[in-house]
């Protein structure tokens, strides 16, 4: 699978929980990794980019989590 | 002209003859709105008896999830200047060695971004830069990456590794702490600057058990120079010792630990085999004692200050590695620790916390490590001992 397609994926998993749940880099990798079938690795390189080019950021609220940057 | 505040109850904390935070602050307070602003809003929270610190939210610089630590005024209105008021880590060096160059640089950077206040070094280790606006976090990254530096950790990720100064600058070093520390750090740079932890996790090597960087008592993971051999013991320097006065029965072999050594006024004997090199005769009798044979590192974990249950000290899982370059075994064995920390650890979990909480038993088949006696952290409590399936057909 294409990293963008992957990065697509973890861009609409945090999309979809946004306002309801939290998410840590690791709940993505997990649920990603296991949806798709790929490595974790795959899916910390395509979440990396997506935080390289600033559509997701960190945020730290008790516990460091990712998000999509306010608007 | 930068503001003035009335601080009668911090002018307080300038009396004495010791140096005084109060008096620092207000030196870069006479040149910074954003540290006249820190003073004014700290002599409030002493009035009030609160603090008005908010930290969190969205903070870092593009690409990076830990380094800066958000930090909020409460009292904005009040003191705009520390509206944020952000503190950046820069990455230390390995024993906190810096040229005088750079830190006249990292001063005039400071200077020109933030509010001249800094804070060498932090708990974590790292150099410290207090106070700073969200505006200038990106110039100020540019500033120290362009010169070779980089962002420290923060949040639940690794935090950046620390170690004693180790051969560097001390006889007793049995590893090469600072290689250690080097090594560990570039190795794991996205586990410091991509946070996927449960929490924070913390490295901290020192290189025999004089332990100055304290590793035992703040590290996930505490990483302490020891030896195999015997103390090699010189009875001529025992004589001088004890010649210069010093009382070796009370000061040395009364305050043996483990109860190894004898002294009959003449010739001073360890039983090594019950030595638990604690540095202790050595660190009195330097000139007399000296470690001998295999030197390597007892590798420890789990020690945190505020502990749900209690303050805690790290203790042993692997009694003696040797750490040689690349460092596998060690970067092998920490890697195993976080996938039992990812696959069991709740949010804001340490893994220390979720090893008493599972069982060392559950953690040391997980890591592929045998249990041995060294492991015993004190007697156990209950008199239950449950036994599984495998146990029972052996
Ligand atoms: C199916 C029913 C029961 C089971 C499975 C059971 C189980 C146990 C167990 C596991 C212990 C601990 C033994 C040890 O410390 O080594 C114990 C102790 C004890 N049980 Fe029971 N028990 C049962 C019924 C009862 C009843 C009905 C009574 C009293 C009316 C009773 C009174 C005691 C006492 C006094 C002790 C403490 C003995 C001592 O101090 O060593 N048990 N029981
Ligand atoms: S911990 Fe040991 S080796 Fe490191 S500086 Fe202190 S005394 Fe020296
Ligand atoms: S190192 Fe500590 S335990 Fe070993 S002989 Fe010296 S005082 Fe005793």
């Amino acid at each position: 699978m294409e990293k963008a397609e992957v990065a697509q994926k973890i861009y609409e998993l945090v999309e979809k929980s946004t306002g309801k749940k939290k998410l840590k880099s690791s709940d993505i990798q997990k649920t990603i990794s296991a949806d798709l079938n790929i490595t974790r690795d795959d899916v910390k390189a395509a979440l990396k980019d997506l935080v390289d080019e600033g559509k997701l950021i960190y945020t730290y609220f008790g516990g460091s989590f990712v998000e999509i940057p306010p608007k | 002209m930068p503001k003035k505040y009335e601080t009668p109850l911090l002018d307080e904390l300038e009396k004495g003859p010791f140096p005084s935070f109060v008096t620092e602050i207000k030196k870069a307070a006479a040149r910074s709105d954003m540290a006249a602003d820190e003073l004014g809003q700290l002599e409030k929270s002493y009035r009030d008896k609160r603090g008005y610190w908010k930290h969190g939210g969205i903070v870092g610089v593009r690409g990076y999830g830990s380094g800066v630590i958000g930090r909020y005024s409460s009292l904005a209105d009040q003191f705009p200047d520390v509206a944020n008021f952000h503190t950046v880590r820069i990455n230390c060096t390995s024993g906190f060695f810096y040229t005088s160059k750079f830190l006249k640089e990292m001063c005039d950077i400071w200077d020109k971004y933030g509010s001249g206040l800094t804070n060498l070094h932090g708990s974590t280790g790292d150099l410290v830069l207090l106070g700073t606006n969200t505006e200038n976090l990106e110039p100020i990254f540019a500033e120290f990456s362009s010169r070779g530096w980089d962002l420290g950790g923060s949040g639940s990720a690794l935090r950046t590794p620390s170690c004693c100064v180790g051969p560097a600058r001390c006889e007793w070093s049995n590893i090469d702490t600072l290689g250690i520390t080097y090594s560990v750090t570039q190795e794991f740079q996205d586990e410091m600057h991509r946070p996927a932890f449960p929490y924070k996790f913390k490295i901290k090597t020192a290189g025999c058990a004089v332990d100055c960087i304290a590793s035992i008592a703040r590290a996930d993971l505490s990483i302490i120079g020891t030896w195999k051999g015997k103390i090699a013991v010189d009875q001529g320097e025992v004589a001088n010792y004890a010649k210069k006065g010093m009382k070796i029965q009370e000061e040395i072999v009364n305050k043996c630990p483990s109860k190894c050594m004898s002294y009959d006024g003449k010739e001073l004997k360890i039983d090594d085999d019950n030595c638990v090199r604690c540095m202790h005769c050595i660190a009195k009798m330097t000139k007399a004692l000296k470690p001998t044979g295999e030197k390597g590192a007892t590798i420890l974990m789990g020690s945190k200050a505020p502990f749900v249950i209690g303050a805690t000290l790290s203790w042993v899982i692997v009694p003696f590695m040797k750490l040689e370059e690349p460092y596998d075994e060690l970067k092998d064995l920490i890697r195993k620790m976080w996938e039992f920390w990812d696959e069991h650890g709740k949010n804001r979990e340490r893994i220390g916390e979720l090893v008493i909480r599972k069982g060392m038993r559950e953690f040391l088949e997980f890591i592929g490590i045998d249990p041995v006696p060294q492991q015993v952290k004190e007697p156990r409590r209950d008199p239950f001992f449950f036994w599984t399936e495998a146990d029972l057909q052996k």
